[in-house]
């Protein structure tokens, strides 16, 4: 491929999701050149990935369709997938950075028609169903990809199945001899739009995340309740199979925690306020949702959508962050604890477990450039000169509506830098 | 302007006065890491964490509330923080990190100096019986301590619990890990004198606080 363009007028952002496109974009409409970097081979980050948002329970589909297009008809954003930065040197309206692309194994002349998918029988545990079910090796990530376009997982090349699936497709879109590349660029400003990643649920031992089935975290639940996730839409759980009827749903699971994320996470009350309706819709008044809490918060107006779940009789509240869960021997998770509101004693079981898993910052397991200042927790705040600076939920624990403002903030901030450093040059 | 300037501390309403938040002052003030009960957020782990919970009167969660709520007889009289084993599992797993345990036994002892702790409470009893045995020579004399309590009960019960754990003492005799002659004299660190000065020095210092006022 043709390195791209780059000149100091130039913003770089990193992280194709919600934020990053957004930023991009914004940046974009305003007339700046932008570069937008994503590690996966997909637009569309975590939002992607779930199946509603709240309040209004539309489906992310929509967000990101109108996104899509916005991005389709702008000619100054330059998508590049697969990449990553692997660092990035100078100062505020004059960086270097250096981009690492890994191979597709396909190039742009695809036609997404899925016949190299059909010809290959290796499978690799889904990412963008957080491994729940398996994946063809030679596949489009999600129905929403963009690029649409297919890729080989790097474990098939050199085997049988490559071959294979370069002999079924037609155009010839398939080249076996991509490399990684690494590409220089010069930039003017950094958007670190890298998100969010939920945090490591076995971490939390007295949970059994990993040791008992049925306990699963709220990002696995997103994929249980959408119709192209692993059960098809249906709350089966894990162990086996059985439709989940009650649903324990554990607030702050590693959020507000000095052993785990010291912070609040903030999407999580209304992510199970939100989920408790997912159960509604699948089980109408027989469905049974408890959530285990310390306190709900639910920020400005979404106090009506917790107003509403208060009223709804399928769930109930319970003031007690859940101590320990124990399984018994048809697989129901059984929670102990003491609730707050006065201190009774409970063992309950519930057919499936969800953690209301808190946010960490997805920037923790990259490295970041010397000069990015980050919080106790590790959420971007930027550079001191002001020329790198945080986007989205990397920045902070932000819902996708947040998210959306916080990008544009950030993106208002990327253009004031290249507009300085134009007129310094000028 | 006059109303307004008379609001001082006795025409404070008696209604207003449960609001002051005068037990968890004194609590700061007298219980060993008593400052920390303020930080509990009160989510519960630790009075479902702990392995003796269901037996105790008032978990560490609702004590620190009772405390916050200014309920100063029902804490200090109370058998709850006895119950304490310090096995720390509250600690660890506290999301505030509060010295859960470290508390507990800073309410018990602060109940103990007042003279508000219950006066049947097999904790309370070893504790007393511990600290005298060891400050008495600076070593701990493990059969005058253990001899001591299986007799606390009078004389038929505590020949009954000698009998029942003559195999274990058997068994530690031929080991080597105890004594019977200790019973006799036992025997005493190098520099007995130094103990007692320092327990003496301590007594004194502790003396010097300021009395407590409620």
């Amino acid at each position: 491929m043709t390195a791209p363009i780059a000149t100091s007028q130039t913003i770089l952002v990193v992280g194709g999701g919600i934020s990053g496109m957004t930023a991009a974009l914004e940046a974009a409409e305003c007339g700046r050149d932008v570069v937008l970097v994503e590690r996966s081979p997909t637009l569309g980050g975590r939002t992607a990935l779930l199946y509603r948002y709240f309040p209004k329970m539309c489906h992310p589909t929509c967000g990101l369709e109108i996104n899509l297009r916005r991005l389709k008809a702008n000619r100054r954003v330059r998508v590049l997938t697969m990449t990553e930065v692997a660092g990035i040197t100078g100062r505020r309206g004059d960086y270097q950075a250096t981009l690492k692309i890994r191979p597709r194994y396909v190039n742009e002349t695809c036609t997404a028609c899925g016949d190299c998918s059909a010809a290959v029988s290796a499978e690799i545990p889904n990412p963008y169903n957080y491994g729940l079910d398996k994946i063809k090796a030679a596949h489009l990530p999600h129905v929403m990809a963009y690029p649409q376009r297919y890729l080989l997982d790097p474990s098939i090349i050199g085997t049988a199945d490559a071959d294979q699936a370069k002999a079924a497709c037609k155009v010839g879109a398939i080249d076996l001899e991509m490399q990684e590349e690494t590409v220089q660029l010069a930039v003017g400003a950094v958007l670190w739009a890298t998100g969010w990643r939920p945090y490591d649920a076995a971490k939390i031992q007295p949970y059994g995340y990993g040791r008992f089935p049925n306990v699963i975290t709220s990002v696995e639940f997103e994929r249980l309740a959408d119709p192209s996730g692993p059960t098809g839409g249906k709350l089966l759980r894990p162990s086996d199979g059985k439709e989940a009827k009650n649903i324990a749903f554990i607030q702050c699971a590693g959020s507000r925690d000095e052993n785990h994320l010291r912070h609040c996470s903030r999407i999580c009350c209304m992510a199970t306020l939100k989920q408790t309706q997912y159960v509604r819709e699948a089980l109408g008044d027989t469905a049974q949702s408890t959530v285990y809490y310390i306190d709900i918060r639910s920020i400005d107006r979404l106090e009506d959508f917790y107003q509403m779940v208060q009223r709804d009789a399928t769930v109930k509240f319970v003031k007690s962050k859940v101590a320990r869960i124990a399984q018994a021997d048809n697989g129901d998770p059984i929670l102990h604890g003491v609730d707050t509101e006065g201190y009774h004693r409970y063992a309950t079981a519930h057919d499936l477990v969800v953690l209301a898993i808190g946010m960490e910052p997805e920037s923790n397991a990259i490295a970041l450039p010397q000069d990015v200042i980050t919080d106790s927790s590790g959420f971007i705040e930027g550079s001191p000169d002001g020329g790198m600076c945080g986007a989205g939920s990397a920045s902070s624990p932000l819902d996708v509506n947040r998210s959306v403002q916080s990008a544009t903030g950030a993106a208002l901030r990327a253009i004031k830098v290249i507009y300085q450093t134009a007129s310094e040059e000028a | 302007m006059h109303a307004l300037r008379t609001t001082g501390h006795q025409t404070i309403p008696a209604v207003a006065a449960r609001y002051r938040n005068n037990f968890l002052k004194e609590v700061e003030a007298h219980v060993e890491d008593g400052e920390w009960v303020k930080m509990c957020m009160q989510c519960g782990v630790c009075a479902g964490s702990c392995p003796l919970g269901a037996h105790w009167e008032h978990p560490p969660q609702e004590l620190f509330m009772m405390i916050r709520a200014g309920k100063r007889a029902e804490v200090l009289t109370s058998d709850a923080m006895w119950m304490c084993t310090s096995c720390y599992n509250c600690v660890v797993r506290c999301p505030r990190k509060l010295p859960i345990t470290q508390i507990m036994h800073g309410i018990a002892s602060y109940a103990q100096e007042l003279g508000l702790a219950p006066e049947v409470q097999p904790t309370r009893d070893f504790s007393i019986q511990f600290w005298k045995n060891c400050t008495k020579t600076g070593r701990v004399n493990e059969m005058k301590l253990t001899v001591g309590l299986y007799f606390k009960d009078g004389l038929v019960a505590g020949i009954k619990q000698v009998m029942n754990m003559l195999p274990v003492a058997l068994g530690l005799m031929k080991a080597g890990r105890l004594n019977p002659f200790e019973l006799l004299r036992g025997h005493s660190p190098k520099d007995q004198k130094g103990i007692a000065a320092m327990l003496k020095r301590a007594r004194a210092i502790e003396a010097q606080r300021a009395p407590v006022t409620h």
